[in-house]
């Protein structure tokens, strides 16, 4: 038997730490939000001529006055993704970039992908994400308390948080782009995460009915170890699908199977090493579970 | 019990073959095939565009206050009522009344069967609000007067919308209302938005007015511009006809100029006034004017009584053919803006489908080979249920007709990932159930049953997640909610009847043996 709790200390001491690093990311050096959020046009495009480099492209896009622009090479050699930052255009206006470009530039260029997101409508879906975000966080501690004590609830929230939270400020530090599918990303994880405590949970609950006489900080232990392997296969399977979508399943889904990625990973610790110790603060004991057989 | 009657099982095996049917059939060839149903590929994996447009209101209220404030004089006017100072001020009409006539006025607004103020039984509020300060009145638009606006000018804009996106003849465009001030259009295959952007962009407004010199003309004058901004003109503000009264219209080539021009066909009334007035013309300019803008300004040389005619003015055979487009699907009521547009290629989009499927390829492969190396005989049960789970999930899409986005097969994959946990919860709960229980039927049939809280939970909670993405994302993540959420149901479907039927064979079969799993 693994003795977990015996680490619990440390590592609580270093989910703070991260936690309070994330906030202060996400406050000082914020998000890096996509043309869903924060509005503009995203252009990914593939030239035909071998020699075009961001440079070059970044070269003839300055020429044009669209403010600020980011350019970067996007799986592909020949593919790149354009951001444009300004805001108030007119419709055909990406006709008028493809023209200049092609004149630019003199080779011809495949507009694969072109989103614009006027301000209106990202602030819409920014704030529907948000909601989306905490409804869901909400719908969890919800069900939660109706399956289990408030305990309990409030340890499977706080390893949402938590795990939300991480994942934001590592976004945040690697300056990872924030899309509308890094909110389902999020959303997922939120699901993946409560998975995996509620699994752990309804271990406690059941050795807690069984056990009078084992102290809640040695019981969380024993339930942990008797779900391990559960844990580990469950994470492990999940990871190889999403490992292959990082790898195979194309660009676009990138971010969103990177978020994922961090999310099991945290979700799986914060299982472990946030909700138990929760449950050990809150000083759980077979009585707080009687209670509720009673009723 | 680990018993299962043979009724149980042909109806699980009936569901199954059921389901790998119904979604074997989005690989035959759609011609040939005999039910039609297959999943539907979503805009970012078939390629096409989606565009949003909102409806400006803001001329239509400030028009509405227009006919307003002039249907307030005549109803004034006509019950005898003294008023002065009608106006319109920041979105509302003031006008103010001697003291005698204020709770008569006031009761003409206010009353249930006011004709001057409608009032709406659904929604227990009239047309304008009233306020009376001392002697003056001031009318504003109520919350539900602005919501029937928004309603109505929705309703003719979508019409027009309709109208011209299938003029220009795209496959299957999707034209749905979103609240009730925007429309959503999608268009499928389409690479190329160009063209229907422009077309949508335009309110197509047409006016044939006359050109004059004086600036005393009694209905009042503007000046607008042309179209190819060159120069401008001092135009009537009378219009002898607009675009409701055009029949037909249809591009052209001027047999004696060369030129592309447009014709057009007028109804009855249409003709019978351009008749009037070219009569009364004759050697005036009149101007043809389309969206605030001069197209071109003929002289009239003679009376045209033919109800038919021409406007010139530098197209190319494109624009006159964009032009007629417009004038024959009507005016909107007013403008639209572009409010989001998502484009995607068809290249890209197959580029998608491939790497998706190669990634669910990769990631399936991944986890069986796991669970086999894992679970030996019931990791290949484990398998065999997942494939089978993957056969129900793409069934219940296809039965649906659900649209398949790429997140929507990221979700596939993640179900793949995640399906096993239910089977592996069981398994390793009968384990622990082995170590004390000698019975191998009695450690399994325990194992089932005390796992089921758990997976319960844990499904139930995904499934929340998936449930609140549904609602409130949007496009291809909700493509996404949609495979997780029924692949959670199929995994409980699979594991629950499915591998609990194939491990109850194993197990009855090998009950005698040690360290089963």
């Amino acid at each position: 038997m693994i003795k977990f709790n015996k680490y619990y200390r440390l590592f609580n001491t270093i989910s703070l730490c991260l936690i309070i690093i994330s906030i202060l990311l996400l406050f000082f050096k914020g998000l890096n939000f996509g043309v869903d959020f924060k509005g503009g046009t995203l252009i990914e495009l593939r030239s035909n001529d071998k020699k075009i480099n961001v440079t070059s492209l970044r070269n003839s896009f300055n020429g044009m006055n669209l403010g600020n622009i980011n350019i970067k090479k996007f799986g592909n050699e020949n593919d790149f993704l354009i951001k444009i930052e300004k805001k108030d255009r007119s419709s055909n206006s990406i006709e008028i970039i493809k023209k200049k470009l092609s004149d630019n530039v003199g080779s011809s260029f495949n507009f694969r992908r072109v989103e614009n997101v006027g301000p209106k409508v990202s602030s819409e879906l920014l704030k529907s994400g948000v909601i989306a975000i905490i409804l869901s966080l909400a719908a969890m501690l919800f069900y939660i308390w109706i399956r289990f004590e408030w305990q309990f609830s409030l340890g499977a929230i706080l390893a949402l948080f938590h795990d939300v939270i991480i994942t934001l400020g590592f976004f945040s530090l690697f300056n990872l782009e924030i899309n509308l599918s890094i909110v389902a990303a999020i959303l997922t994880i939120v699901g993946y995460s409560m998975n995996d405590t509620v699994v752990i949970y309804d271990r406690v609950r059941e050795n807690l009915r069984k056990f009078s006489d084992i102290k809640i900080f040695d019981l969380t232990n024993i339930s942990i170890n008797e779900t391990l392997s559960r844990t580990i296969i469950t994470s492990v399977t999940t990871l190889l699908a999403l490992v292959s979508i990082y790898f195979f399943g194309g660009e676009i889904l990138k971010g969103f199977s990177l978020a994922m990625i961090m999310g099991v990973i945290f979700g799986t610790y914060s299982s472990i090493y946030i909700a138990n110790p929760v449950l050990v603060k809150l000083r759980v004991s077979q009585k707080t579970i009687l209670k509720e057989d009673i009723e | 019990m680990l018993y299962f009657s043979k009724l149980r099982i042909i109806l699980v095996s009936l569901i199954t073959f059921f389901f790998i049917f119904i979604a074997s059939l989005n690989f035959q060839d759609y011609e040939k095939s005999l039910l039609s149903k297959r999943i539907n590929l979503g805009l970012d994996l078939q390629g096409g565009s989606y565009l949003l447009l909102e409806i400006d209101n803001g001329p239509i209220e400030i028009q509405k206050l227009q006919n307003k404030t002039t249907f307030i004089r005549n109803y004034l006017d006509n019950k005898k009522i003294i008023f002065s100072d009608l106006r319109i001020k920041d979105k509302a009409i003031f006008f103010s009344t001697s003291k005698k006539d204020k709770e008569t006025v006031e009761s003409f607004f206010s009353n249930k069967e006011s004709e001057i103020n409608p009032y709406y039984n659904q929604y227990k509020s009239h047309e304008f609000d009233l306020i009376v300060n001392e002697n003056e009145f001031k009318l504003t638009l109520s919350k539900y007067g602005l919501i029937e606006i928004k309603i109505s000018s929705q309703d003719q804009a979508i019409e027009i919308v309709r109208r011209r996106v299938d003029e220009v003849g795209t496959n299957e465009p999707n034209i749905l209302k979103r609240g009730n001030n925007r429309i959503l259009v999608e268009l499928p295959g389409l690479d190329d938005p160009m063209r229907i952007k422009s077309l949508l962009g335009k309110t197509a407004n047409l006016t044939f007015r006359f050109v004059t010199q004086k600036d005393n003309d009694t209905f009042g004058v503007e000046t607008l511009q042309f179209e190819d901004d060159s120069s401008e003109a001092l135009v009537s503000k009378r219009i002898i006809l607009n675009g409701e009264n055009l029949l037909d219209a249809q591009p052209q080539i001027n047999n004696q100029t060369n030129e592309t021009v447009v014709s057009f066909t007028l109804d009855r009334v249409g003709a019978k006034r351009f008749g009037k007035a070219t009569r009364t013309g004759v050697g005036k300019q009149l101007a043809i004017v389309l969206d605030g803008k001069i197209v071109s300004a003929p002289i009239i040389r003679d009376a045209i009584i033919t109800g038919s005619g021409q406007i010139s003015g530098n197209f190319t055979f494109q624009s006159a053919t964009d032009l007629a487009l417009l004038l024959r699907s009507g005016a909107l009521p007013a403008p639209l803006n572009i409010i989001e547009e998502r484009t995607v290629g068809p290249d890209l989009g197959q580029d998608s489908i491939n790497a998706g499927v190669f990634a669910l390829l990769i990631g399936f492969l991944l986890v069986i080979i796991f669970m086999f190396l894992k679970y030996k005989v019931f990791g290949l049960i484990a398998n065999v249920t997942l494939l089978i789970n993957l056969f129900l999930l793409i069934g219940i899409l296809t039965i649906f007709e659900a649209t398949l986005t790429l997140p929507g097969i990221a979700g596939i994959i993640l179900t793949v990932g995640m399906a096993v946990d239910a089977n592996v919860l069981i398994f390793e709960r009968i384990k622990e159930e082995s170590k004390n229980e000698k019975n191998n039927i009695i450690a399994f049939d325990s194992g089932y049953v005390k796992s089921k809280t758990a997976i319960l939970d844990a499904n139930i909670t995904t499934l929340i997640s998936a449930i609140i993405l549904f609602f409130m994302g949007s496009g291809p993540v909700k493509g996404f909610s949609v495979t997780l959420a029924i692949g959670i149901l199929t995994t409980l479907f699979s594991v629950y009847f499915l591998a609990r039927m194939l491990t109850s064979f194993y197990v009855v079969k090998n009950k005698e043996k040690k360290n089963l799993i």
